[in-house]
């Protein structure tokens, strides 16, 4: 079974512009994907439209059983709880600890105090970031920082994990950093699907590549079949 | 018990975020403040605008000069005729006669004439009933103003009344002056709270803006649009309390202070003031629910934008 399918979607925004064309796609669960392509070619709307922060214009979008396209805004939360999202820019709150950032996802859900602080310090360790709990992003590193939106995205065991390229403001050597902590949550079995620039990320990793160009799917590369490709 | 632990972490966040939002904070209190302030100023010179309008209009009284040749027992049934008009309420009559219509004894106004006057003394002092050229009057004050004109002619036409003077014309021009001050007053606080609300909604809804990553965030990590609003909603709240503080007290020890200094009227004691207690309660009470509801709305509102998709 899987566990997204997208079935003939389009996404037109409002200026007129149109994203993506007749898309079709199936995800299984706990697969590793990468979706790759040049600027513009439309991998951050195809992920926005799977976390629901766009919505199809037509064609149907399923998400964990979930149809994304007929949620009504006010549902939208249900769905976004089966889900993590990781940023570039990381989007956590300066004015609270690596801790806090993380435990606030699991506040806002109304979990008690200890098993807050149970399943933080869980995945705080599996990012390894146990020993900086009580530090301000503003005293971590750009790796690290990233770490802690991973942990915050995954602190509420989310089937899948999307990430908008994740690794654009970091270095090599921390870019393959994360990508070793992404593959350690994948392997605990939450679906990984990843939007990135960075080629030689997905050469070394070699997962299922999907290729966008001007909206539509050019190429769906299985696990190991990616070579080199000039996006 | 999970509403509960929901709800006590958005009370206990709007707290933290009023403090750690520090100077975005003080701006709106400070914006609520001074827009309250005018606010409560405005009201409360409206309402006792209103006060002195009212006093005046209950004091405005008809004189019906009965005829000259009219006998005591006459007066008593003319009396009576009066108290049956419509626009004549008399409540309980105490001691035979009613507040609002008062008999007056042409000789009883003879004799606080010559009490003020030598001259008069001398002169009056000679009269007795039947040669008096004074006429015996009844004062009546009316529950209408505006009917005024119909209730005078009314009584004129009472047998043994010979003619009613109430100051034709100029109470007119009096009820209609006050008429317009009225509405002026209540379209200037109606206005004033609006431009208010506008006031401190905006300086909230910047407050609220600056933080559109953390409802960004919030949203991302599955919090319901509710428990999203619920914080900003408390915060709103204790934003306008806060700046209802300085407003309330100015009203409370302000207007006190005004009233003791001007021993409670302006001017003339015709211009009474309204007495302190419990008006400047009633003005807090009024002060603190504009505070709060404004502040509760614009964060609300402010929120929603940032909800829809």
């Amino acid at each position: 079974m899987d566990l997204i399918m997208i079935r003939d979607v389009k996404k037109t925004y409002k200026t007129g512009t149109t994203a993506i064309y007749d898309l079709n796609l199936n995800i299984k669960k706990g697969e590793f994907m990468f979706i790759i392509g040049s600027t513009g070619c439309g991998k951050s709307t195809l992920i926005k439209m799977l976390y629901r922060e766009e919505k199809p214009t037509s064609g149907k979008i399923i998400v964990g059983g979930l149809d994304v396209g007929k949620i009504r805004n006010r549902k939208v939360y249900k769905l976004r709880r089966k889900i993590g999202v990781v940023f570039q820019d990381y989007l956590l709150l300066p004015n609270l600890t690596a801790y806090e950032n993380v435990a606030y996802a699991l506040e806002v859900l109304g979990l008690p105090k200890e098993e807050i602080h149970t399943k933080v310090m869980k995945v705080l360790d599996l990012v390894g970031l146990k020993n900086k709990a009580k530090q301000y992003p503003n005293h971590l590193s750009g790796g690290e920082q990233q770490r802690v939106a991973i942990a915050r995205a995954i602190v509420n065991g989310p089937k899948i994990l999307i990430c908008d390229e994740p690794t654009g403001n970091l270095d090599p050597k921390t870019s393959m950093e994360i990508m070793e902590v992404l593959e350690a949550i994948n392997e605990l079995g939450t679906t990984i699907i990843m939007v990135t620039h960075d080629i030689d990320i997905v050469k070394k990793l070699k997962k299922r590549v999907v290729l966008l160009d001007s909206g539509r799917v050019v190429k769906d590369y299985k696990a190991g079949e990616y070579k080199n490709e000039k996006l | 018990m999970k509403s509960f632990r929901i709800l006590n972490r958005n009370i206990r966040d709007s707290f933290k975020s009023v403090f750690r939002n520090f100077s975005l904070s003080l701006a709106s209190v400070s914006c609520t403040t001074i827009t309250l302030i005018v606010v409560s100023l405005s009201i409360m010179l409206s309402l006792n605008v209103n006060n002195f309008t009212d006093i005046i209009e209950k004091n405005v009284t008809a004189v019906a000069f009965l005829d000259s040749d009219i006998e005591p027992e006459q007066i008593e049934k003319i009396y009576d005729k009066i108290l049956t008009l419509d626009n004549i309420e008399c409540g309980d009559v105490i001691n035979k006669y009613c507040e609002n219509v008062q008999p007056m004894d042409k000789m009883t106004i003879s004799k606080e004439m010559m009490d003020s006057s030598d001259v008069l003394k001398r002169v009056m002092g000679e009269w007795d009933r039947e040669e008096s050229p004074i006429q015996d009057t009844i004062q009546v004050k009316v529950v209408d103003i505006n009917l005024m004109s119909k209730t005078a002619k009314e009584i004129e036409q009472i047998d043994g009344v010979d003619i009613v003077k109430y100051g034709a014309g100029t109470i007119e021009k009096l009820v209609s002056t006050f008429v317009v001050v009225r509405k002026i007053s209540i379209v200037a606080v109606i206005a004033l709270v609006i431009v208010t609300a506008f006031l401190i909604a905006n300086t909230i809804k910047i407050t609220i803006m600056s933080r559109r990553k953390e409802i960004e965030i919030m949203r991302l990590v599955g919090a319901s649009n509710i428990n999203i609003r619920l914080p900003f909603i408390f915060e709103g709240l204790i934003l306008g309390i806060l700046g209802s503080i300085i407003p309330i007290i100015i009203s409370i020890y302000g207007y006190t202070t005004i009233y003791n200094h001007l021993d409670g009227h302006v001017i003339t004691p015709l211009i009474k003031l309204i007495p302190p207690t419990p008006f400047v309660y009633y003005i807090s009470l009024a002060i603190v629910v504009i505070g709060m509801v404004v502040g509760m709305f614009a964060s609300a509102r402010a929120v929603r934008k940032y909800l829809k998709i």
